[in-house]
């Protein structure tokens, strides 16, 4: 063997109004978890879909195994041996869970394909993630967590001399990561080259063996991993030296602001099969933080706050006066605010504009009599766009071209354009990059100095500590506990979530 | 795991389970108001008389699964017919006549598909232009009708197995065949699998590494050729070819699949469905014609009603499977 697997020199890749990829170099040994890093828009993404021939470059070269290639499309590039989980769940929610493993490549008999067998195998390969689910179900029916899973199982399946993961932990908690690893492990054993992108600075530095950083399209270096410390990789991801990092991690814990009096406070709210009775209660200026591992109903309790889902039970109040939220729009014009967790299904209106998306839910709250002028439009898109640094080539830029971080950012502010008095938001860091992270925690706190209330939902615990005044614990669809100022701390978040967990739902 | 559902039927058959509901019912009402309803006779004569419009509609479905449409698909029937009467009018071999007239629905579907995909011009503008082409077409061969003649099509209609009082007629041996291809091919290959996939979400589909292309362009194709199979099928029926022809067949087809359960959004959609949407199309028609009061604007408004009825069905079936709690 010996040379590089893959070799990548020169790429470029303009797309209108900007240039992705500009004079582009990666290189990949065999048998090496190698990381790429880069802020939101670096030009990850476009590496990726550039080497599995989504996208044709527009100059430069790549050598697979010594050999020039030009692949056309990924059916293509999995046939040279490159399988790929592309940054969005890329899978068929119309089909069953089996035939997203399996299609394509199904297996068959004499009379056709042998849906037995497919099943069969389906559940096999999800038992290697310890999945135990039907496999017969539509693919739809279940989590964003298990369609991760189902399109990581189904790209490792094919058992491909290069393996590409772009961000496929944003959506799993600690286990799923750790099964994810133990068979990228097992893989680079077998000689499989992979690469992997994440914003989650532990994991990298956990799992790669080498890093490559991108900054703006830009090739910025190849490291060692094991050389590097965070701040050294931080400084290079954001172009920013050792010293100006000084202050990067200084949000403190959050503290009271005062007001006692409630903006909202639920009593008992329930849906059967859905969420148990749970009492919650948000202030003006706080931070209410949701802690608990996937499934125990964070996502669960924003749904019925913001009456995207009927509660069946329990009472509302909103500053004092009892109201019966069944309706996002009734939610809206009580002033709240809910940036989901999907932001492909339930987020991003492809086809609209970064100002179109920007505006949506304000100008659902007026009404759509009152139209919002183009020129406010764009002045409150450009706005946001500075305050959140949207990469984008300007306001009406398709949103389905942003890069998945800055799609995100652009529903976080489609809701705060709102101006909402509470704004719920259900993991608004997922996918971001660790300076817009800490951008994004800040102007949370920052809004909530101003008076807002926020409930702040993440699967990363110390996001939740940093920013959070109140953490409620949930286990089970179930509020089993409650965290005030000075007991907010992870380890006693950690403690309360395992604590007499199980966790199997 | 693989909970056994006995009795418990799954929400994604419960379209099919309505339509065939849907249809029993229209056949016990047929069945109590007249007498002779209920007879092997009158249930394949129901065969015979929607075997044309049942051949078609499976090409339709894999269409529309796929997320498209194809409007060409009546007029490729009477221009097939044409082309089978005016070749045979000239004495050319039966079999070659039977080729070309294959062919020609089968090509013009592929070079639509091909439009579709190649020049992203939507599904809808294409197959019209198709359409307009065919019928174009059908004119250029003969203004008028021109009559079939030849013993192989006169004597055709005697063909059958005696099934009781009825008779299972060639054209209804002939939709039987093309529903079990049809479910063959949606159930059995990868091929219609991928229709699925792409109708579900083309975009996935692509980043999977499913052959798209081909696909889409194989689902017209196959659409063209269903149709020049419908359209032989008729030429036993009509004796004739005649430019005018299975007029507004295509939307009749359209909604043999929708009341069969296809979402026209592509994705979903069962060629079985699909038959008993044709079959209850075909129940409201025999009814009518039992009844010999009712004109036949009923029949159309039946039918329409029946279909809005399905789409408000498949509304909530959507809805409900969305708005379930997801899994863990
Ligand atoms: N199809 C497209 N048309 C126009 N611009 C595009 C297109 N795809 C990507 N871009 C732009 O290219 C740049 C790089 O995007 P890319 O998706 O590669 O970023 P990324 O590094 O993956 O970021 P993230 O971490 O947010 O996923 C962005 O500015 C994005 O807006
Ligand atoms: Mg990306």
């Amino acid at each position: 063997m010996g040379g590089k697997l893959l070799e990548v020199h020169n790429v470029y890749k303009v797309f209108p109004g900007v240039t992705a990829l500009a004079d582009v170099d990666f290189a990949l040994e065999r048998g090496e978890i190698h990381g790429l890093m880069g802020e939101n828009g670096a030009g990850k993404s476009t590496l990726i879909k550039v080497i599995t021939g989504v996208y044709q470059k527009d100059a430069g070269t790549i050598v697979l195994d010594g050999q020039e290639i030009h692949p056309t499309s990924p059916l293509h590039a999995e046939a040279l041996g490159i399988s790929t989980v592309y940054q969005e769940v890329n899978l068929l929610t119309n089909l069953s869970v089996a035939e997203n493993l399996a299609i394509g490549r199904q297996p068959t008999g004499t009379v056709g394909i042998d849906w037995k067998t497919m099943n069969r195998r389906a559940a096999g390969i999800l038992e290697k993630f310890d999945i135990d689910i039907d496999v017969t179900e539509l693919l739809g029916n279940y989590s964003i967590a298990i369609q991760q899973m189902v399109a990581i199982a189904r790209a490792l399946e094919l058992d491909s001399k290069l393996l590409i993961l772009d961000e496929p932990t944003s959506s799993l908690n600690a286990d799923e990561v750790e099964k994810l690893f133990k068979q990228m492990r097992r893989l680079k054993e077998q000689g499989h080259a992979i690469i992997f992108v994440t914003h989650f600075l532990d994991q990298v530095f956990e799992i790669t063996d080498r890093i490559t950083v991108l900054r703006n399209g830009k090739y910025v270096g190849e490291y060692a991993t094991p050389s590097m410390t965070k701040l050294d990789l931080v400084s290079k991801l954001m172009g920013k030296s050792l010293d100006d990092l000084k202050n990067f991690d200084s949000i403190s814990n959050h503290v009271e602001t005062g007001d006692d009096a409630n903006l909202i406070d639920v009593k008992g709210m329930e849906k059967t099969n859905y969420m148990n009775p749970f009492d919650l209660k948000v202030r003006k200026g706080d931070i209410v933080g949701l802690a608990g591992l996937l499934g125990s109903g964070r996502t669960e309790i924003t749904n019925l706050l913001f009456g995207t889902q009927k509660p069946e039970g329990g009472e509302l109040h909103i500053k004092g006066k009892r109201v019966n939220l069944n309706s996002p729009r009734k939610a809206i014009a009580h002033h709240l605010a809910l940036s989901p967790e999907d932001r492909k299904q339930e987020g991003i209106i492809s086809g609209l504009s970064v100002r179109e998306n920007i505006v949506l839910a304000l100008q659902v709250k007026k009404g759509w009599l009152h139209n919002i002028s183009i020129r406010k439009q764009t002045e409150l898109a450009e706005k946001y766009i500075g305050m959140l640094s949207i990469k984008t080539s300007g306001v009406n830029q398709p949103i389905e071209t942003l890069s998945g971080g800055n799609q995100q950012k652009v529903i976080l502010a489609r809701w705060l354009a709102t101006n909402p008095e509470l704004l719920i938001v259900d993991e608004p860091t997922r996918g971001i990059d660790v300076g817009a992270k800490m951008e994004i925690q800040r102007l949370l706190v920052e809004l909530s100095k101003q008076g807002m209330g926020i409930v702040f939902v993440s699967s990363e615990i110390e996001e939740v500590v940093r920013c959070s005044n109140r953490v409620y614990i949930l286990q089970n669809r179930n509020i089993v506990g409650e965290l005030l100022g000075e007991e907010i701390s992870e380890q006693e978040i950690m403690v309360r979530i395992a604590a007499k967990g199980d966790r199997k739902v | 795991m693989s909970r056994k559902r006995l009795f418990q039927i799954s929400r994604r058959d419960m379209p099919l389970v309505a339509t065939f509901i849907v249809f029993l019912l229209l056949y016990a009402f047929g069945g109590f108001s007249y007498r002779n309803f209920m007879t092997p006779r009158v249930f394949l004569n129901l065969l015979t008389d929607n075997a044309v419009l049942g051949i078609t509609a499976v090409g339709m479905t894999f269409v529309i699964i796929s997320g498209g449409i194809d409007l060409s698909v009546g007029a490729v029937i009477s221009t097939t017919a044409m082309i089978v009467a005016v070749l045979t009018k000239a004495g050319m071999n039966n079999v070659f006549v039977i080729t070309i007239a294959l062919l020609f629905g089968t090509t013009l579907g592929f070079l639509m598909g091909g439009m579709i995909q190649y020049f992203k011009t939507p599904p809808f503008i294409v197959t019209l232009a198709g359409m307009f082409f065919a019928r174009g077409l059908g004119y250029v061969l003969s203004l008028g009708s021109v009559p079939i003649t030849h013993p192989f099509y006169t004597n055709a209609s005697s063909i059958g197995i005696r099934i009781g009082n009825g008779k299972l007629s060639m054209p209804a041996m002939a939709l039987l065949a093309m529903i079990l291809i049809g479910w063959f091919i949606s159930r059995r290959t990868r091929f219609g699998r991928n229709v699925f996939a792409v109708g579900g979400n083309e975009q996935s589909a692509i980043l999977m590494g499913l052959p798209v292309t081909q696909t889409k362009i194989a689902v017209y194709t196959f659409s063209g050729f269903c149709s020049a199979v419908a359209g032989f099928i008729y030429t036993f029926y009509t004796l004739s070819g005649y430019g005018l022809a299975a007029m507004g067949l295509e939307m009749e087809a359209i909604a043999s699949a929708v009341i069969g359960g296809t979402l026209m959004t592509g994705g979903y959609g069962t060629i079985l469905g699909t038959l008993l949407g044709t079959l209850i199309q075909g129940l409201i028609k025999s009814i009518i014609a039992f009844n010999g009061q009712f004109s036949v604007f009923w029949i159309k408004l039946f039918t329409g009603g029946m279909l809005l009825g399905f789409i408000l069905l498949q509304k909530i079936f959507v809805y409900g499977t969305k708005s379930r709690r997801k899994k863990r």
